[in-house]
């Protein structure tokens, strides 16, 4: 399942870059982009698990990026 | 958008106060002389104590981060990397004033830090600005429409609007979904969708495309497509998904900036120790050090390069031209091979009639012919009776000769029309027409009457378009079914460099991969074709562009370039739009690479101080963000000028 977030607060570059490679390494995770210039990510997961992967991917924003939010 | 509007506010006036603050602390400090305030090992006291007030009041949240980001483990983030550098001249500062050696160094902390602050605000400014100049261009996303229901007009969310219902759309209001005008008549503007800055009229009966802009009077339209399979949801979705797709300067980017934070800051660690233990100066080189820790964030490139890509696509898709991502831009700029499909790409697929021999009878031989194909529905015959308009004589029985032509008989009334077979089983002696194309011809009881040429119509704008790319120094080679005496007189017309006559689809599809195995691997072949029936070659070519695209699904599918508009003149200007992108992307991957080694030199020696550094890091980034803004604009030989930019 594919599904595309909206990020606030998203301030640097090289942050989304970081964050696309972590969230690249969960489990479960098919592809994954974060585009800085979109303010957006887009998640391709297993359907089964999206929600339990949702949560990780929020951990990973976080602590690569404290003040990004996920809006859902 | 608001939002982050308040937030820029917010920082831009802690910027101005801490700007103000360092002013003041820097300015008494030369004046008066912080350091005179306490005597002897303390002398650094009072001014730490004033700058550390300011650095503070700059620099709170990159401290916060720069601690969350430590306990989570990010030690090469780069909130993290400019406090260490920043703190450690304040460190620097203390320790050469306990040791009596002046007590410099407190406001370079501060100041880097303050400058930093500036570029981050900036890059956020330059960026957010960007984003909205480009999204309001393509802002064709309806947020309402009016739909009747019950005798009512409510007004709703787009996409609960269903296929049947009928939508009412007033003077200055987008078009929310696709559909067929029932009343109203009035004019559209379409520029969003085609480039086209002319408004088109519109009409009941009409099918209207969402995105366009109503401009005189209210229309009602009976809704044919939901709204997630309208024209304005399938080309946001299109340009929205556009950045995924990467380049290889982008690739290249991302692999560049995974490596470069862990060198920069092994350099520095080696830069302080090294020389520290061998010469003993650790304050020089500690200083050293810490200047490179304050470049080593790639920023400046893993921003402006996707930035370039998005202003460029941006610039494209403002013309009519969708690009469906950024390697599809990287390829157009070397694209060199241009394979045009003739019917209804270089010419405009119809039959019009060219030439009438003998002239001066060309009523009386439309006529006859027209009597013939009254019924017929093949183009032709609709190209006759459209130029003879004329009533046509009653009472013939028509038969159809298949492959020939048709035969209409009354009494002994005879009149023959169609190709030289027919002429010739017919046993009429004709007079053969000799230029290329499709030639009736036609015989009343027996006796030649004359010949019809029909040819295919050469679009306004494909010769220039040919002779613009040869000039380019393109290959442009042709692809028809039509035989060789066609091929040869429009490929002759048209300048292009090669031509393929006599194909069947599926020898197109082979002859694009035979292209495709013979050229240098350096080349870049480029399809063009209508989108109707090529899928296939739109796919297998290296850049498949479709014309007039937005129309067919298959064509958005199968194409990397869709035209939104039927104009050839948009692929001249694409390669131009891809060039001056492309262009840009190495500008701002050498500029900063040059100025960043060049900075970690000149700090290794001792030539260049923080100050120069914090340039390095924000100093570029901003440089190259507002190069990458100039792929937003591209002089557009159709209008003959700049779009503006909103």
């Amino acid at each position: 399942m594919k599904k595309v977030f909206r990020l606030e607060d998203l301030d640097c570059a090289n942050c989304a870059a970081k964050m696309e490679r972590c969230i690249l390494k969960i489990d479960g995770v098919t592809d994954a982009k974060v585009s800085f210039i979109g303010q957006k990510m887009t998640i391709e997961a297993d359907e089964v698990k999206f929600d339990e992967i949702m949560k990780q991917v929020e951990k990973t924003c976080k602590r690569v990026e404290p003040d990004c939010r996920i809006v859902r | 958008m608001e939002k982050l509007g308040g937030k820029e506010k917010r920082m831009l006036i802690r910027i101005i106060v801490a700007l103000v603050m360092f002013a003041a602390v820097f300015a008494s400090d030369l004046i008066f002389g912080l350091d005179t305030v306490f005597e002897g090992k303390f002398s650094w006291l009072f001014p730490f104590a004033l700058y550390l007030v300011v650095y503070i009041t700059i620099g709170y949240d990159v401290l916060r981060k720069a601690a969350l980001n430590v306990l989570h483990g990010q030690i090469f983030d780069e909130n993290f990397l400019m406090c260490v550098a920043t703190l450690g001249a304040f460190a620097l500062a203390i320790y050469r004033g306990v040791r009596g050696i002046g007590t410099d160094g407190f406001e370079e902390g501060c100041a880097v830090l303050l400058f930093y602050q500036v570029g981050e605000w900036f890059q956020r400014y330059a960026t957010g600005r960007s984003r909205k100049s480009i999204s309001s261009l393509m802002d064709i996303r309806p947020d309402y429409a009016s739909v009747k229901r019950n005798g009512e007009v409510v007004t709703v969310d787009p996409s609960e609007v269903e296929i049947g219902e009928i939508i009412v759309v007033d003077p200055g209001e987008k078009i929310p979904l696709d559909g067929k005008i029932i009343s109203g008549r009035s004019t559209l503007d379409t520029k969003a969708l085609t480039g086209e800055s002319l408004p088109r009229d519109a009409q009941e009966g009409e099918e209207v495309l969402s995105g366009c802009v109503n401009l005189t009077s209210q229309l009602e339209i009976e809704v044919e497509k939901e709204f997630h399979d309208s024209t304005v949801s399938k080309i946001l979705d299109l340009v929205e998904n556009a950045s995924d797709a990467k380049s290889k300067a982008e690739n290249f980017i991302t692999v560049f900036a995974k490596y470069y934070t862990p060198i920069v800051i092994a350099a520095a660690v080696l830069l302080a120790v090294i020389p520290g233990i061998v010469t003993g100066e650790w304050s020089v080189w500690v200083y050293r050090a810490l200047s490179f820790l304050v470049v080593s964030c790639p920023c400046a490139l893993v921003i402006s390069i996707p930035l370039t890509f998005f202003c460029g696509i941006g610039a494209a898709s403002k013309r009519g031209i969708l690009v469906k991502g950024s390697n599809y831009l990287e390829k157009l700029n070397g694209a060199n091979i241009f394979v045009f499909d003739k019917t209804g790409t270089l010419t405009k697929g119809n039959f019009a009639l060219a030439s009438v021999n003998p002239p001066q009878k060309k009523d009386e031989i439309l006529k006859l012919a027209a009597t013939c194909e009254r019924d017929s529905i093949h183009p032709i015959a609709r190209s006759i009776i459209e130029c003879y308009g004329g009533k046509t004589e009653d009472g013939y029985v028509l038969t159809n000769v298949a492959g020939e032509g048709v035969k209409a008989v009354k009494g002994d009334d005879v009149i023959v029309c169609g190709n030289e077979k027919l002429m010739t089983t017919e046993k009429i002696e004709f007079v053969k027409e000799n230029a290329s194309g499709t030639v009736v011809y036609v015989a009343h009881n027996g006796k030649f009457e004359g010949s019809l040429l029909f040819a295919d119509e050469i679009k306004s704008g494909s010769k220039e378009v040919v002779s613009a790319l040869n000039d380019m120094g393109c290959k442009t080679v042709m692809l028809t079914g039509d035989n060789e005496s066609i091929a040869k007189d429009v490929a002759d017309k048209l300048g292009v460099c090669e031509y393929k006559a006599s194909l069947m689809p599926q020898d197109k599809v082979n002859k694009v991969e035979k292209m495709l195995a013979d050229k240098k691997a350096k080349d870049v072949l480029c399809f063009v074709g209508d989108g109707i029936n090529d899928a296939p070659v739109l796919m297998r070519s290296d850049i498949g562009i479709a014309m007039g695209g937005v129309g067919s699904d298959a064509a958005i599918e199968a194409s990397d370039v869709v035209l939104m508009y039927d104009d050839l003149r948009a692929i001249p200007l694409a390669k131009r739009i891809a060039a001056k992108t492309m262009k840009i992307v190495r500008e701002n991957i050498i500029f900063s690479l040059v100025v960043k080694a060049g900075i970690l030199v000149l700090s290794a020696l001792g030539l260049a101080n923080m100050w120069v550094a914090v340039f390095g890091d924000v100093g570029v980034a901003v440089l190259a963000i507002i190069n990458a803004m100039r792929a937003n604009s591209v002089r557009d030989e159709r209008t003959n000028s700049k779009r503006k930019k909103s």
